[in-house]
């Protein structure tokens, strides 16, 4: 026996003893991880997808992201361009190599540069898609894979993410069903809330610890409770 | 980690007089404690969720070994490794052996207090590998080679004037006229000295917030961005948990997650939670190409079934020591080990031994704060008052406490005596202390008589006045 599964057997037999002493509870664990029960949702999320669209933007802003709303796909070069502009920011792109994001007519806009692919550290802004947004607490969820290299979301100083309104749900057990639905769980899923940030130093807040000092996310109304959207 | 927690009573009294500390801990009183009162006051269903919370984790650990089995099979069915240690040692070998598998010079480390509980930094150094924190709170305490005093603003104590004098020491390949006053000016220095650092490390070691049994994932939850960087770029990702971190579903995850941010730093979320599943995938840019879970256990598993078990259900969001007023007095080196506050009076002397760790369970008044903000219901001074007991039963209580006790115990078993002398000694007091009201010193009671005075008693004691009001028997 190796000295892991010596552990190993040894381990699980303290655990096995302790639980001899209690009362089991009823539940099977199988059971209860099938059945995938969600806990209390707050009321805050209890909206039609118009107010979710709203709430999502107000709770982002508070986190010091900002947002700018297109009617359009063929809208988000022109929005990417002017809040880099805007910024003073350089007008060149590492962007996720995400079919969407490629189809996207970025020749409307000559002056940005758009390269495809992971960040090794030296690109200043990135652009990446999200999987879903969280209104309750004005959170993007981001899923790694081959159209998504997670180096985009940490190493550039300003990361822009482009979001549709049908990817906003409620609360985080909404996006969890649609990562589920998607295919088998991804490497990494990043929910982001806000630019990077600390408060290590005499408590004060600063933003942009080691991950990105800026947080852009262009907003494009996509169908969906466009009707009664505010 | 050494510990001075035997030395706990002088550790305070220097505490007490270091004024950096005093100021720092003055500020986290009102920030942490309003921060977190105004999150929970913007979430009604706060109190339904901490039930749901502590149910959570009290299915998982009557059911932990399932658990931790089924988390097993999804980590190693994704790619992964899970490594199980029952001491600290075995852990910092698990580790030291894979760094040495892919001949590691230097480590990237996110946040991790299972790495303060097994001193992995100064074992992987004294072995040839040079360990980086990246948080910046640990990056500072690394430098000044101190130990965290908070388990979640490891630097809470620095004032930004030391931060300053540490980077110009470390850093002296900088302008060693630049302006480092402001916590802006250190942030970004920190940030550009330790990107590098990220993209040379061959093994990134993170802590975990979370083990997810559905889907082997690990969560971690941070602020900075240096964990996700930290176990992102190298080739190798270790995660060093505590067994009892485990969760059935990303469901669980996510109702304790509402409590987390909450708890702690009275965010509604913080700005990464990250799931972890397994190495980088075929197709993938970028990612880990190994994934590792040191699954630690360290005396953990012996609490099961006991009257401490309740301690396993906590998340480390550090609520209890921003309210308690001795952690708010003494800060968190007092305490000597690697838990402070009252999570780490209850949790040190289980991990540590109650003969090293005896006054920890007496650093308490006993208020209650603790319990009353704790996320997870953890009946905190229960569980202290079980470690004073058993600090008693095993002789480690001074000796003149225990005749104390001895003799209270004598007149406390004899009713009609103890009235007898209750009255009697209040009677007395009253006369004694009646032209001043109050007490500068009295025999027997100096420890309390130094620091503040003694009230005189009005004369009757508890019963008798009970008694007079016609309290019911």
């Amino acid at each position: 026996m190796t000295d892991s599964a010596r552990a190993r057997a040894q381990i699980l037999g303290m655990i096995r003893k302790g639980k001899a002493s209690q009362t089991p509870d009823g539940q099977s664990p199988d059971e209860r991880i099938d059945a995938k029960r969600r806990g209390t949702i707050p009321a805050r999320v209890d909206k039609d997808h118009a107010a979710l669209v709203e709430l999502f933007v107000d709770h982002a802003t508070a986190l010091s992201a900002t947002v700018s709303r297109v009617d359009d796909e063929s809208e988000i070069p022109g929005a990417v361009a002017d809040y880099l502009a805007g910024e003073n920011l350089p007008a060149t792109l590492c962007a996720a190599p995400d079919p969407a994001l490629q189809a996207l007519p970025w020749d409307t806009r000559p002056a940005l540069t758009v390269r495809y692919g992971r960040s090794d550290g030296a690109d200043e802004v990135s652009l990446t898609p999200a999987f879903a947004a969280v209104a309750e607490t004005g959170t993007l969820m981001l899923r790694s894979g081959p159209d998504h290299p997670t180096t985009l979301n940490f190493l550039p100083d300003t990361h822009v993410v482009v979001l549709r309104e049908s990817q906003i749900v409620g609360p985080y057990e909404e996006a969890w069903d649609r990562l589920r639905a998607a295919g088998p769980i991804p490497r990494a899923v990043n929910f982001v809330s806000g630019p990077s940030r600390t408060a290590d130093i005499e408590q004060t807040i600063q933003l942009g610890a080691h991950g990105p000092r800026r947080l852009h996310i262009v907003l494009v109304q996509d169908g969906e409770g466009e009707s009664d959207g505010g | 980690m050494q510990t001075t927690s035997p030395s706990f009573p002088s550790n305070a009294r220097q505490a007490l007089a270091d004024p950096d500390l005093q100021q720092a801990l003055t500020k986290m009183k009102v920030g942490f404690v309003v921060n977190r009162a105004n999150a929970v006051a913007k979430l009604p269903e706060f109190d339904t969720l901490r039930d749901e919370g502590r149910d959570i984790k009290n299915h998982v650990l009557s059911n932990l070994d399932t658990y931790l089995e089924r988390f097993e099979a999804k980590v190693t069915e994704n790619g992964g490794h899970v490594h199980w240690c029952r001491t600290a040692d075995e852990a910092r070998r698990t580790i030291l052996d894979i760094c040495r598998s892919v001949d590691a010079k230097t480590v990237t480390k996110g946040k991790s207090m299972i790495g303060e509980e097994i001193g992995i930094n100064d074992f992987l150094e004294e072995n040839g590998v040079t360990p980086v924190e990246t948080d910046l709170g640990e990056y500072i305490i690394q430098l000044r080679k101190e130990p965290p005093s908070h388990i979640i603003a490891p630097a809470i104590h620095v004032p930004k004037e030391k931060v300053a004098e540490s980077f110009f020491e470390t850093h002296d390949q900088l302008d060693a006229d630049r302006n480092l006053d402001e916590p802006r000016a250190l942030v970004d220095e920190a940030r550009s000295m330790l990107r590098q650092k990220y993209l040379d490390a061959d093994v990134g070691i993170t802590g975990a917030n979370f083990l997810i049994a559905e889907t082997g994932s690990t969560v971690i939850v941070t602020n900075e961005g240096n964990g996700d960087l930290t176990q992102t770029l190298p080739k190798i990702h270790i995660v060093t948990a505590s067994l009892e971190k485990i969760v059935p579903t990303l469901e669980d995850a996510s109702t304790i997650l509402r409590l987390l941010a909450r708890s702690a730093t009275g965010q509604e979320f913080s700005s990464y939670t990250t799931f972890s599943t397994g190495p980088r995938r075929p197709e993938d840019a970028d990612g880990p190409e190994q994934f590792h879970v040191v699954l630690l256990d360290n005396g953990r598993s012996a609490l099961l079934g006991t009257e401490f078990q309740d301690i396993l259900r906590c998340i480390r969001c550090g609520a209890c020591m921003n309210h308690c007023p001795v952690y708010g007095a003494v800060g968190g080196h007092a305490y000597g080990w690697v838990y402070p506050g009252p999570m780490g009076a209850v949790l040190t002397p289980t991990l540590i031994g109650v003969d090293q760790a005896a006054h920890l369970p007496n650093a308490s008044t006993f208020c209650g704060k603790c319990q009353q903000v704790c996320p997870m219901h953890i009946p905190l001074p229960k569980l202290m008052r079980h470690y004073r007991e058993r600090a008693f039963e095993r002789g480690l209580t001074p000796g003149t406490l225990r005749a104390g006790l001895k003799m209270w115990a004598f007149f406390a078993r004899r009713p009609r005596l103890y009235q007898f002398f209750a009255g009697l000694k209040m009677r007395a007091l009253a006369a004694a202390g009646r032209r001043r009201g109050r007490f500068k010193s009295l025999p027997l009671a100096g420890g309390w008589t130094r620091h503040r005075d003694m009230p005189a008693p009005q004369g009757a004691t508890f019963q008798q006045q009970w008694d007079a009001a016609g309290g019911a028997r």
